[in-house]
């Protein structure tokens, strides 16, 4: 084998599986063949809170090609007294059919397994519910904060430190200001599918997620399995934004397979996906800042509120991404949530910082107008040396650079900076920017690396591909650390025979899955005398990242980002454009540029979104949703969305053996409040409620 | 059921006949993917709110989660699995490949169709809300990025891959006004 040292890592290469995924070759789960395949299909409470009294099965089963008619006299009984691969226990809106109670509508009472998807579907739908009503409540508002309460979750709810409020008295300007964020929902564009089967004494499951290492333990557990008896695999995911774990459609598929003993399919209907795939809590939040005259920062305090279910608590938290940003005096923040007759929310593309930063930055963009200062240079006066609370060094933080980098290419520093100046037409155009973070974090990972008998070498890592790349990341971080070309490196993933690995989220995935890889391949690239023969069942090295991850000093991790965006306002119809956008990160070394900048923009897309459009409206009287489809709910369509950009500026991450830092979350972050902060600079309106609707723009008076 | 509940057909698919017998409810989606197995044609919302399942039907596009397998009897139907030349891609996969236009791929195919049909009804002559001029001696609109973005609207990707896709169409489309 050659022993040149080559660069992969850097060079921009399209996709490994690419090929597949444009010509339809590529089988996603619900796409994998089974012989005698059944079909299940779940029926969700059509009431909000109450028993379900009876479930008429009869009529049912005696439809054609009905097969089996699931409820919670006859499932199966799991296990829910567990601590997950997340250190979490599970979300109990997965313990299907265990008893009577119905926690919010489109909880799930039974499920319908037919032969065929349309048998199962019209069964369902004929299939008869009773319930005992009870009063429910679903009214999220910040006035609910009175009966809230704080837990902590992986970060800590409540983080002080100075006395905020005597730095809040002797401050020469303070912003109060209180934001909103709506119920937000992931929308993958596959849908949750899942197909369960047993097979020589073991679960087979073919699923849609983020990690089957995650989700067969989950399995596992609830149903008091042997872990090494299920074997999940996920290997084409149509995207995830975090709301691929374990859900209902697996857990109902093992039943079924299990009651029937046939392979038993579940798919989540895109109607369904609003009550069962977890989404984005709303939130409401209060930021105080207090300043000197110049701008430096004496108090900051982000208080922020959630909703959860009545069976699980989820805290998005909201305030934690401010305890990193700026510098100050006295920090407070505080992650408050109340429990209603609501699903259960989930972690959801930047969980915590996306509706935090919305609040936070526009803050910021609040108190640079107050103090007349220009937005960049107020950001660059409240920069901390250290983590402004924890007081730990930062691993790298290049946010100024980002900002300057930025500024440059946007052409900010010719900006009038009165709002409501700058008129085309029958539009008002303004500019807006915003900072972005996100914790870059690891997890240990374990990976197999096979030198073959042929010269090429095999990647076995148990990582998920939902669309960021992860692939072919890995592939040329192999083909680097074994010095050899890309051609020679075949990756395989999403298979949870393969070992324990990170799942892919917080951004951690495709860090957590090189280092493993890295370490395989370096050994294996040792061991290998040149000239060597190669046995016919190749040499194999396997790696296990726990020790040297555990072994990180403790310091400030995070990938970082400045955003820019450019919107028109038309005050007759308060229609908000965004016409050009800018964001520049620094986040960790970039492995494939060609996909890492597809995917930062794809997450300013997602704040562009968050700023003008998703909003998912709870109705108060039944407990659902309105429109709860993608006509009633929109996500940015093509013509929302202008020409965007995304750059980087040199981060490498010093501690990580290949640099990463991860660059799933960041390019969401701040993304929204650069636009609102525009929206302002067009209008002089400042938008504190999200999204910024047509409406609310003309019952603001855009015309400023 | 009814004893008239399905029906014997012959669907034509990228060229081949294939005869099935379908159940009446079954969606055209629903026949590619569950009776001939071709995959490729996505569902993303079955409700025709997506595009994630457009194909071609007699060359023009069409959601094929809204029309029921037994009306699609007689037309000819070209999915994402026929559009390629053997093994020469076609310009639009093409250059979706080379550009990245797209990330998890689940759009994708849909996408593909979608801007097959759209480069064809540009050419044609077609406007779309995006055109300024649509009196008919104005002639073709330029195929902009912002006709692209209109034309494609009904194609939603949550991914956010617009920005390439929308380059791999406007490439797609030059190289097919070079090659004419
Ligand atoms: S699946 Fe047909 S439009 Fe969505
Ligand atoms: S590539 Fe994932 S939805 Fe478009």
């Amino acid at each position: 084998m050659t022993t040149a040292t080559r660069d992969s890592v850097g060079t921009a290469h399209t996709r490994v599986e690419g090929r597949d995924k444009v010509t339809g070759a590529a089988r996603y789960a619900a796409e994998v063949p089974f012989a005698e395949l059944a079909h299940g299909w779940l029926v969700l409470s059509t009431v909000a809170r109450g028993r379900v009294r009876s479930v008429e099965t009869e009529a049912v089963l005696a439809m054609p090609g009905v097969l089996a008619v699931l409820h919670h006299h006859n499932a199966p009984r799991v296990d829910t007294d567990y601590v997950g691969l997340l250190g979490v226990p599970p979300d109990l809106t997965v313990a299907l059919f265990q008893h009577d109670r119905v926690a919010h509508r489109g909880w799930p009472v039974a499920l319908v397994v037919a032969e065929t998807s349309e048998q199962a579907r019209e069964a369902a739908e004929s299939l008869v519910v009773h319930y005992e009503e009870e009063p429910h409540d679903v009214a999220f508002c910040a006035e609910r904060q009175t009966e809230a309460y704080t837990r902590d979750s992986h970060a800590p709810a409540v983080v002080r430190k100075g006395d905020l409020e005597a730095q809040l008295a002797a401050s020469a300007v303070v912003v109060d200001a209180e934001y909103t964020t709506p119920e937000e929902h992931h929308n993958p564009m596959e849908p949750h599918a899942a197909t369960a089967r047993w097979e020589g004494g073991r679960l087979e499951v073919v699923d849609s997620n983020q990690g089957t290492t995650w989700v067969a333990g989950e399995l596992a557990s609830l149903f008091s399995l042997d872990p090494a008896s299920v074997r999940v695999r996920s290997e084409h995911v149509g995207g995830g934004f975090g709301s691929k774990g374990v859900r209902a459609h697996q857990v109902a598929a093992v039943m079924a397979a299990t009651v029937l003993q046939r392979p038993v399919r579940v798919v989540m209907t895109r109607r369904q996906m609003f009550s069962l795939a977890g989404y984005r809590s709303p939130t409401a939040q209060r930021v105080r800042l207090g300043a000197d005259a110049d701008g430096r920062l004496r108090a900051l305090e982000h208080q922020s509120l959630n909703q959860t279910s009545t069976v699980y608590e989820f805290v998005e938290p909201g305030a934690a991404a401010s305890r990193a940003m700026y510098a100050a005096d006295a920090h407070h923040t505080v992650n408050r949530l109340v429990r209603l007759d609501v699903p259960s929310p989930t972690w959801m593309r930047a969980p915590g910082e996306a509706p935090g930063s919305f609040a936070l930055e526009s803050a910021l963009d609040e108190l640079a107008e107050r103090c007349g200062i220009d937005p960049i240079e107020l950001r660059v006066r409240n920069e901390p040396a250290a983590g402004p609370v924890s007081g730990l060094p930062f691993s790298s933080r290049n946010l100024v650079a980002c900002f300057e980098e930025g500024a440059r290419r946007f052409g900010w520093s010719g900006r009038d900076p009165r709002p409501g100046a700058r008129r085309e037409g029958r539009w008002l155009i303004g500019t807006g920017t915003a900072a972005a973070s996100f914790p870059a974090g690891v997890m240990p990972s374990t990976a197999a690396v096979t030198a073959e008998a042929d010269g090429t070498f095999t990647v076995r890592i148990n990582a998920a591909d939902i669309g960021t790349g992860a692939r072919t990341a890995l592939t040329l971080v192999a083909a680097d650390a074994l010095g050899v070309p890309t051609d020679r490196v075949r990756v395989r993933i999403g298979d949870s025979d393969f070992g324990p690995a990170m799942i892919a989220g917080g951004s951690m995935g495709t860090r957590s899955w090189a280092w493993a890889v890295t370490a395989a391949a370096g050994e294996l690239r040792q061991s290998l005398a040149p000239g060597a023969e190669i046995p016919p069942e190749g040499i194999t090295v396997r790696s296990d990242t726990a020790e040297a991850v555990g072994a990180l000093a403790q310091k400030e991790r995070h990938s970082f980002g400045a955003q820019f965006a450019e919107v028109a306002v038309d005050p007759a119809t308060g229609e908000v454009r965004v016409r050009r956008m800018l964001g520049i990160f620094a986040a960790g070394r970039i492995v494939n540029p060609l996909t890492a900048r597809n995917q930062l923009v794809g997450g300013m897309i997602w704040g562009i979104s968050m700023a003008l459009h998703e909003e998912a409206v709870r109705d108060r009287a039944s407990g659902g949703l309105y429109g709860a489809d993608l006509a009633g709910y929109h996500v940015a369509a093509h013509a929302d969305i202008p020409h965007i950009e995304a750059d980087w500026v040199d981060d490498p991450d010093p501690d990580d053996p290949v640099g990463i830092k991860g660059i799933g979350e960041v390019g969401m972050v701040g993304a929204a409040a650069a636009v609102a902060n525009a929206v302002w600079h067009a209008t002089g309106v400042r938008h504190r409620n999200l999204p910024i609707r047509p409406d609310r723009v003309l019952m603001a008076g855009g015309d400023a | 059921m009814p004893p008239s509940a399905s029906s014997d057909l012959t669907l034509s698919v990228n060229g081949e006949k294939y005869t099935l017998t379908v159940d009446h409810r079954t969606t055209l989606l629903d026949a590619l993917r569950e009776r001939l197995d071709l995959t490729g044609t996505k569902k993303g919302c079955d409700q025709g709110q997506c595009g994630a399942c457009t194909v071609l039907v007699d060359g023009r596009r069409s959601v094929s989660c809204l029309q029921l397998a037994v009306a699609a009897e007689g037309r000819e139907i070209t999915t994402i699995e026929g559009v390629a030349e053997g093994e020469r891609l076609h310009p639009v996969q093409q250059a979706f490949l080379d550009l990245d236009g797209f990330q998890c791929g689940y759009c994708t195919p849909g996408q593909i169709c979608s801007a097959i049909a759209v480069i064809e009804e540009h050419a044609a002559g077609w406007p779309s809300a995006a055109t300024g001029d649509v009196r008919p001696e104005a002639g073709p609109p330029p195929l902009t990025p912002e006709e692209i973005r209109e034309r494609m609207s009904g194609n939603l990707c949550r991914c956010g891959a617009y920005v390439s896709i929308v380059q791999a169409v406007a490439r797609a489309a030059e190289q097919k006004g070079a090659a004419a």
